[in-house]
């Protein structure tokens, strides 16, 4: 018996010099998988997740290494960020992805900058993410761009005078981007009303009737998923008349579903449309397929989020900024990283001197509430 | 003017209703016990849960409601029988802590099974439909909420005054030894203050989730937190106060959220201030006045209903 114990034991030290790579280099997932956000996050690691299957190993200066990915929970919660951000540095990753939601981001931020590990945010859209810092990148379009995108389609294709907007207090994301949607559309000459509503609150009845009262066109929440759901539902019981806006947050089936069999129309703007990139559909879709956990974490159907594509576009950009590093030092990374280019399924993707993506476009889609699908609206494009 | 207000009103109302169901779990248990059972929020969402996979699983209506109901009760004697009561000679503060030990434990055990994913709550059909009464448009469930809430709360003050389980409830939460020592099963008294506790979180549940569609684990915290504070405001020991209390305490921040239209029409400011912001901040600030003006809450000075 403990002969076979001591064999065993040797195979097993003996596998790692099995294994074709000549080493490990750690690709940090700073993203919640509980909370608010959960499904959001979730989301955003299957694109990871599949980009890692498609892609498991990196060829940095004549060696093969494996590319794994470190996980960390930051709880969709500015509170449980920081220490998610600390596990991420004691791993000794070379590079974070991440996160969904910009308020997580911007908490977790510092520990990456002191350790000198680059950020990539897939999704994270609010401006001080990237704003006065060298370490943090962002391959998404921002806040101020999303908020125009919004307001003009709202005020000129949606002939909207008035707006409600409603956003979660002390949320950086849904505050400030409710703020840009509010300064575009005064711009353009209409009337907003803003209300903010506690964390933790399930009764949105009272402001959907305070957007009922002023009779706002449009119902501008740029919330988390859990919120959105609620809003929608609460909004189909009391037969609102306008169009519920949202941005790139809301773009999940979980959303989709809740409009699914309502009367309330669920409009947003987003990063990707199923269906501009068939080659990458079909394979994620199959990977879906396959998996089951990963089917379950999508929220148990295969239609594919942007937030997903996002995540598998900066699975690649921190590749492609290893490679060009020649190296898996986190800093040489970093070096490396305002330089990267690629063709990412989402769009080109190219930094600027902040460190954001420079994008010009996005698209606007909405509920098809027979069917419960995403349908394509416009390209929004802002100069 | 009244039909600017009566949407909120409604909202209010239903709302209310819930949290008194809620409220009732809290002021029984302390009433008896002198112990703030800070796990009967979750009691709530785990119920809601419950709901959620039992509907899942394709069993009907008609058997899924009773059954998370019984389901949710045995939670309420089995969190009693496992975390309470081999802490009954032990100090209060004790007894607290491992309350707060349970509604954490319940809060992470929901997060694994749900892996922190927002569930979508069934739809239970008549009280799900929408109906429009006056100006306001709401679900059936809105206006249904207020009536039930009425009829248990008649119900269990009818149980607790006109049979032998009540006598000794009453008698327990006047003096907890003396009642022991005139031969009365505590432990029983105890357990069924549980079961009919959960039993009515379970109906409230069912109510506040048809309302506002989403279980996620920490669902239980604000209704439990903003229940306890209706018991608390009507003066914790007492039903008739949690009840009250927690009409005043929904129809408050319903009333707060919609402040500001209700001024801007009425002419009074010119235009909005943001007051729908302050809705929760205002709802424990009016717990503060009233405690600061009476401490026992509005129903807490009459030490003889304690049940």
């Amino acid at each position: 018996m403990k002969k076979l114990l001591i064999a065993v034991l040797c195979l097993a030290l003996l596998i790692p010099a099995f294994a074709l790579a000549d080493g490990t280099v750690k690709i940090g997932v700073f993203e919640p998988a509980s909370g608010d956000s959960g499904a959001g996050g979730k989301q955003e690691m299957l694109g990871m997740q599949y980009a890692n299957k498609e892609c498991p190993t990196i060829e940095v200066g004549g060696e093969t290494y494996n590319v794994e990915l470190v996980y960390a929970d930051n709880g969709s919660s500015t509170d449980k960020a920081p220490s998610a951000a600390q596990q991420l540095v004691s791993n000794n990753v070379s590079v974070v992805l991440g996160s969904y939601g910009s308020g997580v981001s911007i908490a977790g931020s510092k520990y990456f900058e002191d350790a000198k590990i680059p950020a990539i945010g897939a999704t994270c859209t609010n401006p001080q993410v990237t704003a006065g810092n060298s370490h943090y990148f962002r391959i998404c379009f921002l806040d101020p761009f999303q908020g125009t995108v919004m307001a003009t389609y709202a005020f000129k294709e949606l002939g909207a005078k008035t707006a409600y907007c409603l956003a979660e207090l002390g949320n950086d994301y849904d505050v400030g981007l409710s703020h840009y949607f509010q300064e575009t559309f005064e711009a353009l000459g209409g009337q907003v009303i803003s209300d903010t509503f506690p964390t933790g609150t399930s009764d949105f009845t009272s402001y959907l009737t305070n957007a009922a009262m002023y009779q706002a066109d449009v119902f501008f929440c740029p919330v988390s998923i859990a919120y959105s759901t609620q809003i929608i539902q609460q909004a189909a019981g009391q037969n609102v008349q306008f169009p519920i806006l949202g941005g790139d947050t809301l773009d999940s089936n979980v959303v989709a579903n809740a409009a699914k069999g309502t009367n309330v129309t669920v409009t947003i703007s987003t990063f990707y449309q199923e269906g501009a990139n068939a080659a990458f559909d079909e394979g994620f879709k199959a990977w879906l397929n396959s998996d089951a956990e990963a089917m379950t974490n999508n929220g148990g159907n295969n239609m594919i989020s942007a937030v997903s594509v996002m995540g598998y576009d900066a699975y690649y950009t921190a590749i492609e900024a290893i490679r060009a590093a020649g190296t898996t030092d986190s800093a040489a990374v970093m070096a490396a990283l305002p330089g990267v280019t690629l063709n990412g399924v989402s769009g080109a993707i190219a930094f600027d001197e902040t460190g954001d993506a420079i994008r010009t476009s996005a698209f606007i889609k909405s509920v098809d509430t027979a069917t419960g699908d995403w349908v394509f609206v416009a390209e929004q494009t802002v100069e | 003017m009244w039909n600017t207000i009566f949407p909120y009103l409604l909202s209010g109302i239903s709302v209310g209703g819930q949290y008194a169901l809620i409220a009732i779990g809290y002021t029984m248990v302390y009433g008896i016990l002198r112990l703030i059972n800070f796990a009967h929020g979750d009691v709530f969402m785990v119920a809601g849960i419950l709901m959620v996979y039992i509907s899942a699983s394709g069993v009907p209506l008609f058997i899924s409601i009773p059954l998370v109901l019984i389901l949710t009760s045995l939670i309420g004697y089995l969190i009693e029988h496992i975390a309470y009561k081999p802490l009954r000679q032990a100090p209060r503060m004790s007894v607290m802590i491992s309350a707060i030990g349970v509604s954490y434990t319940l809060q992470n055990l929901v997060l694994y099974i749900t892996g922190g994913l927002n569930q979508l709550y069934p739809t239970i059909p008549w009280i799900s439909n929408s109906i429009t009464v006056g100006s306001a448009s709401t679900k059936i469930v809105t206006i249904f909420t207020p009536f039930l809430t009425i009829l248990l709360v008649f119900a269990l003050v009818q149980l607790i005054n006109h049979t032998k389980i009540g006598m000794a409830m009453r008698a327990v939460s006047k003096d907890f030894e003396t009642s022991q020592l005139m031969g009365i099963n505590i432990n029983r008294v105890i357990s069924v203050t549980f079961v009919i506790g959960s039993f009515l979180a379970g109906v409230g549940s069912l109510l506040y989730f048809t309302n506002y569609t989403t279980v996620i684990q920490t669902s239980g915290a604000m209704p439990g937190l903003k229940a306890f504070v209706a018991a608390v405001f009507g003066g914790i020991g007492s039903i008739p106060g949690a009840v009250i209390g927690a009409f005043i305490i929904g129809i408050a921040e319903n009333i707060i959220k919609g402040l500001d239209i209700i001024l801007f029409k009425a002419g009074l400011i010119a235009k909005p201030l943001g007051l729908a912001t302050f809705s929760d901040a205002f709802t424990f600030a009016l717990l503060i006045i009233i405690l600061a003006v009476k401490p026992t809450g509005l129903f807490g000075e009459k030490t003889t209903d304690k049940v």
